[in-house]
């Protein structure tokens, strides 16, 4: 069964002058101890999608319809209350920034050991070596002194590692990690990648990794979601959305990207921009920008079919359409 | 003084026989000492930060020189040397064979800053949130003398406009009505304004989404072979610079340590930094692949390691990087600052 189940999700900003719909009608599933990822472009709703799981939606935005079920529970409509034991217990959280993610007055044994014992029952001293053994996993050296330092006396690379640490502490089942590695260097983001895979694969903790890197994709996730304006493109093993991507978005997106091992005169470019909340194209969103735009693009939206081995929200892999060519 | 004149004829008696660009060991030393009284009460020394550390190169006119490293190894502080926005501490940077430094402070600053022009990293930063794009485009037009015709200046922004990519009639609008791929080919037209010959880039596309950047490196290198433009393109990412330069730098806290021509730097890495740098990148078509990254972190720039200042991360380290600080040496296509590599070791 499915550790996490995102349904027909729908998330919602009420604005003065009408309602925008950040997510319209987003499905997948992550299975216990997978890394999925979730790319696209800014705007896309790579990270609605996540704080969404987590709970952490910012007012005005609200989960208009669709279902968030753990465990076959559902969450998306949980009292507060009780939405706080399963954040940080079930689902642990790492962000872009490690510096706005630690408390800066507090040492970062304080916040680990308050973490450890909300969720787990555990006496202080228990708790203090069990954070010190969290440290020495996410590969701090010296925990034991590092342990009694404030979010301040840590490096970028060092301070994501605590935030791991964090995120890790109750030994939740689902990691939701968004952009971790986007304010770090390139170096160091080897290292911190390297470590969340690892450290999870250990666990048996599943991974949402949030990010518009694909190379991090390519290297980190079993399968991975591709969002545009709010709704998911294209779903599949990692493998094959890279090499063989069903949906034109994704395929102009991979051809985007400059390539280390080819070199070419000029680079693919997709014309346009991504459409704004407020003026989302009828039919496909992505149809405007489109090079196999066809007539029932522009006004019947698709739904995720099958193409190949993976799925894609493009009329061009509908059975029918196949069939008649 | 009748400028244009001038710089066509420099421009074409410096192409044949100098590059353009020509910086030798420029250094920027910042002084970040505690407040004075904190020197006196509690005996702190004075502390200077070395930003950029002795760096020599050479751009020839028409090509890109890119500099690549991680934050803080003073890749922007060559940026603002090479403008004008800081003076350096020691070295020379001589433009078309002419000492700019010494024209940026004295009457000839005008017709240098006319020259070299700047595109910087954020989009958002970058334009004057309260100005129609029309003022913005026209303000190094009126400011050096270019046009001061109300109507000519018009014509000639909607000219720069079309040439990146967007339509006249855009220069009626405000910044805060484009998206940031389109206001960054706004801040290109506008350095493109003073017919500038050579553009130092600071992350010009970092800011980006992947299918804005492409869009935006291609203007930049259809706009390069049509008007013959020289770069200084600045990144930290090294798939970015593969594709747009000609030349690439490396730097590690505040030197270069290897300075090679493109083929040569990406077929043929010989600087262990250089080397971890291009294992860092993540493999598009490699899915899964393990990689084994270095350890460590770029160490604190005030408190340098001596000798190679990349020694405590290196695998190939020994007493004599410890204590020696390896010169940058080598021949025509590739140059290294390493040990190491003039040893033969590795």
């Amino acid at each position: 069964m499915s550790l996490l189940e995102v349904e027909n999700l729908v998330v919602e900003f009420p604005t003065r002058r009408g309602t925008l719909r950040a997510l319209d009608d987003v499905s997948f599933a992550i299975a216990p101890g997978e890394i999925l990822g979730v790319v696209g472009e800014s705007g896309a709703g790579k990270s609605l999608t996540g704080a969404s799981i987590i709970g952490l939606l910012e007012p005005p935005g609200r989960v208009a319809s669709g279902q968030i079920r753990l465990e076959g529970q559902r969450i998306d409509n949980l009292p507060h209350e009780q939405l706080r034991h399963i954040r940080g217990r079930k689902i642990g959280a790492i962000f872009q920034d490690p510096l706005t993610s630690l408390n800066p007055l507090y040492t970062v044994g304080r916040q680990l050991v308050e973490t450890i014992r909300t969720h787990l029952p555990v006496s202080a001293a228990e708790a203090r070596a069990r954070a010190i053994a969290l440290l020495q996993d996410t590969g701090i050296p010296a925990p034991e002194q590092r342990i009694d330092h404030y979010p301040h006396q840590f490096s970028g690379g060092m301070r994501q590692r605590v935030v791991i640490a964090l995120a890790l502490a109750a030994e939740p089942q689902l990691i939701v990690a968004d952009e971790p590695t986007t304010a770090l260097d390139v170096s160091i983001q080897a290292q911190i990648i390297q470590l969340l895979k690892n450290i999870c694969t250990s666990r048996g903790a599943a991974v949402m990794l949030i990010t518009h890197d694909m190379g991090v994709i390519a290297e980190t996730c079993d399968r991975v979601a591709v969002m545009y304006a709010g709704r998911v493109a294209e779903i599949g093993p990692v493998h094959e959305v890279i090499n063989q991507p069903a949906h034109p978005y994704t395929a102009g997106l991979m051809a985007c990207i400059p390539d280390m091992d080819a070199e070419r005169e000029r680079l693919a470019q997709i014309d346009g921009a991504m459409p704004r909340l407020n003026a989302i194209p009828q039919g496909c969103a992505f149809n405007p920008r489109c090079p196999q735009v066809f007539e029932r693009c522009r006004v019947q939206r698709p739904g995720l079919l099958p193409a190949g081995a993976t799925q894609a929200a493009c009329w061009l892999h509908d059975a029918a359409r196949q069939e008649a060519a | 003084m009748n400028a244009p004149a001038l710089n066509q004829e420099v421009s074409q008696e410096g192409a044949g026989a100098q590059p353009l660009v020509r910086a030798h060991d420029l250094a920027r030393t910042f002084d970040v000492s505690p407040p004075w009284l904190n020197r006196m009460l509690e005996g702190k020394p004075r502390q200077l930060l070395h930003a950029v550390d002795g760096v020599s190169f050479e751009i020839e006119q028409g090509t890109t020189l890119a500099l690549v490293g991680e934050s803080g190894c003073g890749k922007s502080t060559v940026a603002r040397l090479l403008v004008g926005l800081y003076q350096p501490t020691r070295g020379s940077f001589a433009f078309d064979g002419q000492d700019a430094h010494a024209a940026f402070q004295g009457p000839q600053a005008r017709a240098m800053r006319r020259r070299i022009q700047m595109i910087f990293q954020d989009p958002y930063a970058s334009l004057n949130p309260r100005w129609l794009v029309e003022d913005i485009i026209a303000e190094p037009l009126r400011e050096h003398g270019i046009l001061s015709d109300k109507a000519q200046t018009r014509e000639r922004v909607g000219q720069l406009l079309e040439s990146v990519g967007l339509a006249a009639a855009d220069m009626a609008k405000y910044p805060h009505q484009f998206s940031g791929g389109q206001r960054q080919r706004i801040s290109i037209a506008r350095a493109l304004a003073s017919e500038p010959q050579f553009l130092v880039c600071d992350e010009p596309t970092s800011a980006l989404d992947v299918s804005v950047q492409a869009q935006v490196l291609n203007i930049m290198k259809d706009l390069q072979r049509a008007r013959g433009l020289t770069y200084l393109f600045i990144s930290h990412n090294l798939a970015v610079v593969r594709h747009v330069s000609d030349q690439v730098g490396v730097m590690y806290l505040g030197r270069l340590v290897e300075l090679a021509d493109k083929r040569a730097l990406f077929g043929s890495p010989r600087h262990p930094y250089t080397r971890m740098l291009l294992d860092a990148i993540p493999k598009m078509h490699d899915t899964g692949r393990a990689r084994t990254p270095v350890q460590g972190e770029v160490p604190n720039p005030l408190n340098p390691p001596p000798g190679c200042a990349f020694n405590p991360r290196c695998p190939f380290a020994n007493d004599r990087c410890r204590s020696e600080r390896p010169q940058l040496l080598g021949t025509g296509g590739a140059r290294v600052a390493c040990h190491a590599v003039q040893e033969g070791r590795i």
